[in-house]
C-alpha cells in the first residue's frame, strides 16, 4: 500500500529566509504539508526540518527533487513510517468537570502523561509519544471539553539497523 | 589591504569579466555608482528597470555570457521581477545587483524599503541579502557561479546602502580573492551515467519512429554541433522547440522545425506518432504536448536534462539521464558507434517517407495578399529574412507576431533567435535586441515586434540611440493584441473584448523620430523590401518601420488550448478533416 503521508528529514544552511525559502516552494507547487517542525543541529552551521508531506497532493519524487534545487538544502532524507520512530509531544489544557475529576485522572495515567499545572477549573497535561497515540490521547481529553492544545507536529529519525 | 563594499562591489564584477551592466541609479545604490566611475565597467543607463533586466537577458541569449543588471531598491526591484521571473522560465544567466535601505532600516518600511529577496525568491534560482559589507567578493563570485552552473538562472544580490558606503566604517574590511565556494547544497551534475547512456543507446536502436525533441538546454549547453553531429550519425529528424530555434540549422535536409500549439503540422504530426522521444534538453512545456495524456501516445521516452526535477514531471521516461545535454550526445554518440559496429542499423526509410510526405503536403502557408489588405505578416518576415544576412540576431516579443517569426524565418545559426518563451513577457522583443547588440555589435540585430509589445518597452529605443546601440525594429502592427483577437475570433464567437489597439496611435514614425531614431511607415507590398534595404544602411541609430499588417490574419496551424495535437488545425486552404 502506498502511505499517503511520508516524512522528510531535510538538513538545511542554517541562513536567514531559508524555512521561507522551503515553505514557498511547497505553496507555489501545490504541495500540501502535514506537519512541520524545525531545530537547530549539533553544528550551528546547519538546521534540520522534519517535514510530514502530502503524497496524494504531488507525487513524492517532484517534492524531494524540487527541495533539492534550493540551494540551502544539504540532504533530504525521506523515511518510511516502517523504518522510522516518529515521535510528537502535544500540551493541552482540559476542563476539569465537578464528579469527573478521577476520571480524567485515571485516563491521564492509562497514557502516562504528565500533569504541568492544575487549577481549580482547568487542567495542562503534556504526552509525547507516536504520532498515533497522541492522537489517541487527544480524543480521549476531548470527552472532557479542550480548552486550548498545541501539538508539535512530528520529528523523525530512521530506525537503527541491528 | 583595506577596501570598501562599494569598491569590493566593482571589483568583484570585474573579477567575473563583466564588461558591460544594465542599469538605473537611485537612493539605495547611489554609494555603488560612485565606485563605478572608477571602474572598467560600462554602464548602459536604461530607461526603466524592467528594460535593463531585459537587456542584460538579451545580452546573455546572444553571447552565452551572464547578463548583469543594477538598480535600486523598494520600485526599481519590483520593477525587475519581471526579467528575473522570464529569466527563470527560460533558464537565463543572469546576475541582478539592488540596493537596498541601510541595515539599521530594514524592516521599518523605510523610503523605497521592500522586501526584495522575500519577492525575488520564487523568481530566482537564488537571492543573497548581503548582512556584511566584508561579505561581497564571496557572495557576487557565489552568485555568478550559481547563475552559469547546473541549469542557468537568474541570481539577485540584495545590498544594503550602508555596506557600499565608503564613508561608513562598518563598509571597511581588509580586501580578498575568494576562492572556492561554501556552497553545501549545490552540486551540479555535468556527466551524464554511462548506465544510462547505453540504455538510451538500446532504446534508440531498438525504435521503429524516432524523432529528436531538442530544445533550449541544447542552446544554454552549447552543444548545437553535438545535436547536428548525433542527428546525421542516426539520420533522423530533430523537432526544435521555440527555444531552441537556431539550436539545429533550419536549411538541414532533417530539420523539422518547432512543434507544438503553432508549430508546424510535420513536427506536431511526427512528435505526435513517434515511437520514442529523444528529447534533449526540452521539458515538455505545455505549449508542445497540448492535451498531455494524449500527447505522443505510442512513444517511448528518453529524456536528458540537467535537472533531474523536470523528470516525469509532465511525461514520464522510459530513461532519463541527468547531466550536462553536450556531454550526454557526446556519450550518447560514442555509444551508440559502439553498438553499430555489431548491430545492424535499424530501417527507418517507411518512418522518413511518412515525414517527408507531411512535409510535402502541409508546409508553412499563408493567402496571398489582396488588393485593399493590410500587408501579410509573414510576406513582411519573409521579405525580412531574406534580405538580411544569414547570421542576423532576431528579437522578438510575444504573441502571433512572435510565432510568424519563428515560423517563417529560416534559424540556420544558433543564438540568433532571442525570445520570450516560458513566462511569455510582452515588451521582451526591444530591450532584449538592445542587450543582444551591446553584446554582439559587429551583428546586424533585428527585432520583431508587435504594436502591442512595442507601446510597453518602446521607451528603451531612447537609451539605445544614445549610447549607440542601432537595432532595428519591425513593428507588425495591425492595431490589435493580435493573438488575443485571433482567440475570441476562434473560441469566442467572435466577441471581440478589449483587444483593439488602434493603428494610428501612438503615430509609430513620428514616436521612432521623437527618441532619435529613423522612423519608416510602410502600407504595400511593393515598399517592403526598399524600406528594409534603407533600415540596413543605417548604423548611427536605430530604426523603426511601422509595418501596417492585416488584422484578420490568424496564425496557423494551431492546437486549441487543451486539446491533443491530433486534433492540430492546419491553414484552412490545406483543408481539416
Amino acid at each position: 500500500m502506498v502511505e499517503q503521508f511520508h516524512t522528510l528529514v531535510v538538513r538545511v544552511e542554517n541562513k536567514p529566509g531559508v524555512l521561507a525559502r522551503v515553505s514557498g516552494l511547497f505553496a507555489r507547487r501545490g504541495f500540501n504539508i502535514q506537519s512541520l517542525a524545525v531545530a537547530p543541529t549539533d553544528n550551528e552551521l546547519f538546521s534540520r526540518l522534519t517535514i510530514v508531506v502530502d503524497a496524494e497532493s504531488a507525487p513524492l519524487d517532484q517534492v524531494v527533487k524540487q527541495l533539492d534545487k534550493l540551494i540551502n538544502v544539504v540532504r533530504i532524507q525521506e523515511l518510511s513510517q516502517r523504518d522510522s520512530v516518529n515521535r510528537e509531544l502535544i500540551l493541552a489544557t482540559v476542563k476539569l468537570i465537578e464528579g469527573k475529576e478521577d476520571n480524567i485522572m485515571r485516563d491521564i495515567e492509562s497514557f502516562d502523561a504528565n500533569v504541568l499545572s492544575v487549577g481549580e477549573k482547568k487542567i495542562m497535561v503534556s504526552l509525547s509519544g507516536p504520532p498515533e497515540v497522541i492522537d489517541e490521547f487527544e480524543t480521549v481529553l476531548e470527552k472532557y471539553g479542550i480548552v486550548e492544545v498545541q501539538r508539535t507536529g512530528i520529528v523523525a529519525l530512521a530506525t537503527i539497523a541491528r | 589591504m583595506k577596501t570598501n563594499g562599494g569598491k569590493a562591489l566593482m571589483d568583484s564584477l570585474e573579477a567575473q569579466g563583466v564588461e558591460i551592466v544594465f542599469g538605473l541609479p537611485g537612493g539605495a545604490i547611489l554609494p555603488a555608482y560612485d565606485p563605478l566611475l572608477d571602474s572598467s565597467i560600462r554602464h548602459v543607463l536604461v530607461r526603466h528597470e524592467q528594460g535593463a533586466g531585459h537587456m542584460a537577458e538579451g545580452y546573455a541569449h546572444a553571447t552565452g555570457l551572464p547578463g548583469v543588471a543594477i538598480v535600486t531598491s523598494g520600485p526599481a526591484a519590483t520593477n525587475m521581477v519581471t526579467p528575473l521571473a522570464d529569466a527563470m522560465l527560460d533558464s537565463v544567466p543572469l546576475v541582478c545587483i539592488t540596493g537596498q535601505v541601510a541595515s539599521g532600516a530594514i524592516g521599518s518600511d523605510a523610503f523605497q524599503e521592500c522586501d526584495t529577496t522575500g519577492i525575488t525568491m520564487a523568481v530566482t534560482k537564488h537571492n543573497f541579502l548581503v548582512t556584511d559589507a566584508s561579505e561581497i567578493p564571496q557572495v557576487i563570485h557565489d552568485a555568478f557561479y550559481i547563475a552559469t552552473t547546473g541549469r542557468p538562472g537568474p541570481v539577485l544580490v540584495d545590498i544594503p546602502k550602508d555596506l557600499v558606503d565608503a564613508n561608513n566604517p562598518a563598509s571597511h574590511f581588509d580586501d580578498y580573492k575568494p576562492s572556492g565556494h561554501d556552497l553545501p547544497g549545490y552540486n551540479p551534475i555535468q556527466d551524464p551515467d554511462p548506465q544510462e547512456v547505453l540504455k538510451a543507446a538500446h532504446l534508440i536502436l531498438q525504435s521503429k519512429r524516432p524523432i529528436i525533441y531538442s530544445g533550449g538546454g541544447i542552446l544554454k549547453a552549447r552543444a548545437a554541433d553535438e545535436l547536428r553531429e548525433l542527428a546525421e550519425l542516426l539520420d533522423v529528424h530533430v523537432i526544435t522547440t521555440l527555444m531552441n530555434r537556431g539550436g539545429f540549422p533550419d536549411d538541414h535536409p532533417l530539420a523539422l522545425g518547432m512543434p507544438g500549439m503553432h508549430g508546424n503540422y510535420t513536427a506536431v504530426t511526427a512528435i505526435q506518432q513517434s515511437d520514442l522521444l529523444i528529447t534533449l534538453g526540452a521539458r515538455f512545456d505545455d505549449r508542445v504536448t497540448g492535451k498531455v495524456d494524449e500527447f505522443a501516445p505510442d512513444a517511448k521516452v528518453i529524456h536528458a536534462d540537467i535537472d533531474p526535477a523536470e523528470f516525469n514531471k509532465v511525461r514520464s521516461a522510459n530513461v532519463s539521464i541527468q547531466g550536462d545535454v553536450g556531454h550526454t550526445i557526446i556519450e550518447l554518440i560514442k555509444a551508440l558507434k559502439q553498438l553499430l559496429e555489431n548491430h545492424e542499423r535499424p530501417d527507418w526509410s517507411e518512418w522518413k517517407s511518412q515525414i517527408s510526405g507531411w512535409k510535402e503536403r502541409f508546409p508553412l502557408v499563408y493567402d496571398e495578399w489582396q488588393e485593399g489588405e493590410g500587408l501579410k505578416p509573414q510576406y513582411v518576415i519573409e521579405q525580412l529574412r531574406d534580405n538580411t544576412p544569414d547570421d542576423t540576431i532576431v528579437a522578438s516579443g510575444v504573441g502571433q507576431h512572435q510565432m510568424w517569426a519563428s515560423q517563417f524565418w529560416k534559424f540556420n545559426h544558433p543564438y540568433t533567435w532571442i525570445n520570450s518563451g516560458g513566462l511569455g513577457t510582452m515588451g521582451f522583443a526591444v530591450p532584449a535586441a538592445i542587450g543582444a547588440k551591446a553584446g554582439k555589435p559587429d551583428r546586424m540585430v533585428w527585432a520583431i515586434d508587435g504594436d502591442g509589445c512595442f507601446q510597453m518597452t518602446n521607451q528603451e529605443l531612447v537609451t539605445a540611440r544614445l549610447e549607440k546601440f542601432p537595432v532595428k525594429i519591425a513593428v507588425l502592427n495591425n492595431g490589435y493584441l493580435g493573438m488575443v483577437r485571433q482567440w475570441q475570433e476562434l473560441f469566442y464567437d467572435e466577441r471581440y473584448s478589449e483587444v483593439h489597439l488602434q493603428s494610428d496611435l501612438p503615430d509609430y514614425k513620428k514616436l521612432a523620430e521623437a527618441m532619435g531614431c529613423v522612423g519608416i511607415r510602410v502600407e504595400s507590398p511593393e515598399e517592403v523590401q526598399p524600406a528594409i534595404d534603407q533600415a540596413n544602411e543605417i548604423n548611427d541609430r536605430p530604426v523603426v518601420i511601422d509595418f501596417r499588417t492585416e488584422a484578420s490574419e490568424n496564425v496557423y496551424p494551431m492546437v486549441p488550448a487543451g486539446k491533443s495535437n491530433s486534433d492540430v488545425i492546419v491553414h484552412p486552404s490545406q483543408g481539416n478533416n
